[in-house]
């Protein structure tokens, strides 16, 4: 079953075309990863499909719903824009975490603003913040960090952190979970315990499209790669083919450039 | 030494009661100012590039002219133009023309820092609050705010504390706040004349006062030291 659908994406920033006609498509529970060098475009790619840049052209559509049609302003409207958002969640590389909220309350702020616009919230309130609270402890404890819930994030490692940024974006139950190379800012040790994480959340079916620079960890996590440059999807495939067998020059060359390193 | 002893009693209380318009003065400022600051930041700010010219303008004006000349300004210009004398001729007027030019002046300074403040806030808090569905309001009261407010309260302290220092220009347009009261011993008042250590006693309110000021805003800054 088809959960994400992206046509021909464009995306210029003044005179420089970041993105040149992207087409993907995704299953529910397929785990896409994004490899290419910086400046092919993957991080603008996601950054559109989470409504924090606008296409040029092109559409996005989430079971079958069409989230963004360039062609068709009603579906470019600031309101909805907000309600369409939680079709996706990003984790960010720098994390991004709310440094004055505590672990646990950076999972749950964005639930209990949510929550207001129940039509049942002020009869039900305690109950609503009960259940976001137990839901984000859960979260929180499948990230392996039962004991870290009161700190704050500047009282965390960076894995750590980046763990906490993951169960917040799970808390709100996203359709499609998004990775901005979310191990670059962290060092080996820590890569390790984030990449864990994340490919626990593979095994329980969870869709996620993953920009990494980790193509060991790509071709195992993945049921599909894209080798992006320029711009441009260059090659698409299950990662036995498009690292293990690359049929283009270009991805031959830029994985050469990981093995030789 | 002995005289002034005999002078005390009566030059404190005077004192006192110029001491009292300072505060008022200053508390209303604050009150004033803060809140203000934070709607010409935004102006400076707004993407609607005729605004942001227009509140740029504005700062400019005013942080580039003495704070004594905008009091004589906002004293007697409406009266000059309008042919009467919108402030009245009380103690009262006085105090509204010198609360408005310490607010509008005030609140130009606050706005840069405000800022500043909010500039240095990296775009990733933001984005990570659209992300997660919150709207640009919440965003900013429920992330933003308390992250500006913490960087914010060393250079406020700093303004803070000059505003306590710079009411004393209210007295040009003859607001009867603590130096006027000082002064007024040397011409004569309470049959005291001649007298310049009350003038020179102001010094000490000022700098109780401010002592006072830095422990309170020296504990804000402890209490939001929980985040980095």
């Amino acid at each position: 079953m088809v959960i994400l659908d992206v046509k021909d994406i464009r995306k210029s920033f003044g005179q420089t075309e970041v993105l040149k006609g992207i087409s993907l498509s995704l299953g529910k529970g397929q785990v896409l990863s994004l490899i290419g060098s910086s400046g092919s475009g993957k991080t603008t790619l996601l950054r559109c499909l989470n409504f924090l840049e606008t296409p040029d052209a092109g559409s996005i559509a989430v079971n079958g719903e069409v989230l963004f049609d360039a062609a068709d302003p009603a579906t470019q409207r600031e309101a909805d824009i907000r309600r369409k958002r939680l079709h996706f969640g990003l984790v960010f590389q720098s994390f991004n975490l709310f440094p004055q909220y505590t672990a646990l309350q950076n999972v749950t702020l964005a639930g209990r603003l949510l929550a207001k616009q129940e039509p049942d919230f002020s009869s039900r309130k305690k109950q609503i913040y009960r259940d976001i609270d137990d839901r984000a402890r859960h979260l929180l404890e499948q990230m392996g960090l039962a004991d870290r819930m009161g700190n704050y994030p500047h009282q965390l490692s960076g894995g750590q952190q980046q763990r906490v940024a993951i169960a917040r974006a799970l808390a709100l139950q996203p359709d499609i979970l998004c990775f901005d190379e979310p191990t670059s800012a962290l060092d080996p040790e820590l890569t390790q315990e984030v990449l864990r994480v994340i490919r626990g959340l593979a095994e329980k079916q969870t869709t996620m499209i993953i920009v990494t620079h980790e193509i060991a960890f790509a071709r195992d996590v993945s049921t599909q790669v894209a080798f992006m440059d320029g711009g441009v999807v260059v090659e698409q495939g299950p990662p036995e083919q498009v690292i293990g067998a690359p049929v283009q020059e270009r991805t031959r060359r830029f994985l050469e450039s990981y093995t030789s390193s | 030494m002995e005289l002034i002893l005999q002078q005390m009693p009566v030059v404190l209380k005077a004192l006192n009661v110029g001491f009292l318009q300072t505060l008022k003065l200053f508390f209303v400022t604050g009150l004033g100012a803060i809140p203000l600051g934070l709607v010409i930041a935004f102006g400076s700010m707004s993407r609607f590039k005729p605004l942001s010219w227009l509140t740029r303008l504005v700062v400019w004006v005013v942080r580039g002219t003495p704070l004594m000349i905008q009091l004589l300004i906002i004293f007697y210009f409406p009266g000059m133009v309008l042919g009467k004398n919108i402030w009245g001729s009380g103690e009262a007027g006085r105090f509204t023309a010198s609360a408005i030019a310490f607010i509008f002046n005030y609140a130009c300074y606050f706005s840069e820092i405000y800022r500043g403040g909010i500039q240095s806030i990296p775009a990733g808090q933001q984005e990570a609050g659209l992300v997660l569905g919150m709207t640009k309001s919440q965003i900013f009261f429920r992330v933003t705010l308390l992250q500006v407010i913490k960087r914010i309260v060393p250079p406020m302290s700093n303004e803070v504390i000059t505003l306590v220092k710079d009411t004393a220009l209210a007295r040009i347009i003859a607001l009867q706040e603590i130096i006027w009261a000082g002064q007024a011993f040397l011409k004569g008042s309470h049959g005291i004349s001649g007298a310049i250590w009350p003038l020179f006693f102001t010094a000490v309110y000022y700098l109780v006062f401010n002592g006072i000021v830095t422990v309170a805003l020296g504990r804000l800054e402890k209490r939001l030291d929980y985040f980095r």
